[in-house]
């Protein structure tokens, strides 16, 4: 943790470490390219880019951001803004999930558009 | 960072090299955490300000999966994948700028802040180039929306001849005046005899010129992929190439197939007409045109590669409504982290960083490592979509 040493409270990184962790971004962006959209990923193809998302995000924090050495009250206070992210998500995913089916069982009305390019509107299909 | 701010009076000489220490403050360690700790609820204000957009994309995408399959052949992933590594790269040389500004070594924070203020201003004109191309297609968000399967061609005398896009031209105004008077600005202030005001402007004027080949460079590559129409080949919906086919069908309007037909022969005739020529009937009146593409190459382009509007579903607008406020959000991220970091610029040239006196760069560095976070995310969920 910082503070702890002798002289002063900065401590660089070692090239070395900044070089590693942007060579393994570099390699996970090429990574998800390649694996997006490969058909035999199916469903999982999202969660796939997601995962691939997070470990990038999170070499970000540790070593760019310099997270690995920070102090416990930094870390805490961050992450736990993902913990409110996932309630936000969760609680409104919840809530549309639950009056999905009442929306569903509506056509839905085409939609008015004003410019002179107004096409034919699509026939009323309900959502998936 | 008002922290950052010279004490006012001599009397805190006590302070060993307190220079920059506030009065508020025991020690520069002290003085550092505290904006430490600040630093990290402001990110975390950052990503609740942002989740608001994470939430309408994830709810939309469970709900509606099919506008996002749709949307996703308008999104290039060459381009989107170009901009990871460029924000990618910045956060090298951030992270980079905050070791040497540890270390003391003021010239290698000025330099590694330049470079990362130019992949900033590259990001934004790579940025540019894609939004000018979907808006010439009429992808805009919600009611704005015209798509109609036609790229509008250039009006603009410079547009023209250049072969890019008005919107482009439009978007690039403001940089081209800033490129122009910070330069005469550096030429001023080196002539007044400030060398340090007059290399701040000449680092301003390098990132504004890194928009500049941000744009180019997209731009060349924009040329290059639609000249070998491979940026929108993938398309899985109905194509154009089937055109011909379905101009059979039943439910195209009287001027829909006058379209359709002006379709056909701008595939048999020219393959990429776009921005050549704009000269014979350069209106922007989408869609009801029809016979624009006479000679192959009209105001009007159709790219035989995009999907058809009545294939498209209603709501595809509402992808791009999501796309434009997340990336625009970040853009605007992005544009302020130039001004933070034009502000550490500053300050590395004057030399005011020390081993315990590096704060503020490090404060910077965490807010642009978040940008680049949150792009992060923004990649794989807008462009990589299949």
């Amino acid at each position: 943790m910082a503070g702890n040493h002798d002289h002063g409270f900065a401590h660089p990184c070692p090239p070395w470490i900044l070089f590693t962790t942007f060579f393994t971004l570099i390699a996970l962006t090429i990574l998800t390219v390649i694996t997006a959209g490969q058909p035999y990923l199916g469903p999982f193809a999202v969660f796939v880019s997601m995962g691939i998302a997070t470990i990038k995000a999170t070499l970000v924090a540790l070593f760019f951001m310099h997270m690995f050495w920070d102090k416990p009250i930094n870390i805490l206070t961050f992450l736990s803004s993902f913990f409110f992210v996932s309630l936000f998500i969760g609680f409104t995913l919840l809530d549309t999930d639950h009056y999905q089916n009442q929306i569903n069982a509506f056509p839905r009305e085409p939609l008015i558009i004003p410019a002179s390019a107004a096409p034919a509107p699509p026939p009323a299909a309900t959502a998936s | 960072m008002a922290v950052a701010e010279p004490a006012h009076d001599t009397d805190h000489d006590h302070h060993e090299h307190g220079e920059f220490i506030a009065h508020h403050f025991d020690s520069a360690e002290q003085q550092y955490d505290s904006g430490k700790l600040g630093i990290w609820v402001f990110l975390v204000t950052e990503v609740l300000f942002f989740s608001g957009l994470f939430v309408a994309y994830t709810l939309w995408r469970s709900h509606h999966p099919e506008i996002f399959t749709q949307a996703h052949v308008f999104l290039d992933k060459v381009l989107g994948g170009i901009n990871t590594v460029v924000l990618l790269f910045s956060s090298l040389t951030m992270a980079w700028g905050v070791r040497a500004a540890q270390m003391g070594r003021n010239r290698v924070v000025a330099q590694m802040t330049l470079i990362t203020m130019v992949c900033a201003a590259m990001f934004l004109g790579i940025k540019a180039v894609e939004y000018s191309h979907k808006w010439d297609l009429g992808i805009k968000p919600a009611s704005l929306w015209h798509y109609t399967g036609e790229h509008t061609a250039a009006v603009g005398p410079l547009a023209v001849s250049l072969g890019i896009s008005d919107w482009l031209v439009t978007l690039s105004i403001i940089p081209a005046i800033l490129l122009i008077a910070f330069v005469v600005v550096s030429v001023v202030l080196r002539l007044m005899d400030k060398p340090v005001w007059s290399t701040f402007s000449a680092g301003l004027a390098i990132t504004v010129g890194g928009y500049f080949l941000g744009a180019v460079g997209g731009q060349l590559y924009m040329q290059a992929s639609e000249g070998s129409s491979s940026h929108a080949s993938r398309a899985p919906v109905v194509l154009h190439a089937s055109s011909a086919g379905y101009q059979e069908q039943d439910h195209v309007a009287g001027q829909e197939k006058a379209v359709d037909s002006h379709a056909a022969d701008a595939k048999a005739g020219e393959a990429h007409p776009d921005g050549n020529a704009a000269d014979e009937h350069a209106s922007n009146d989408h869609g009801t045109d029809a016979h624009a593409g006479d000679s192959g190459h009209g105001a009007h382009a159709v790219d035989p590669h995009l999907p058809r509007k009545e294939d498209l579903d209603q709501d595809v607008r509402i992808f791009f409504s999501i796309y434009y406020c997340m990336t625009g959000l970040h853009a605007f991220h992005i544009l302020g982290g130039i001004a933070f970091l034009a502000w550490i610029f500053y300050r590395s040239l004057v030399g005011h960083w020390r081993p315990d006196y590096f704060g503020p760069v490090d404060y910077v560095g965490l807010y642009w490592h978040l940008v680049d976070l949150i792009w992060i995310y923004l990649f794989p969920m807008l462009y990589l979509i299949d």
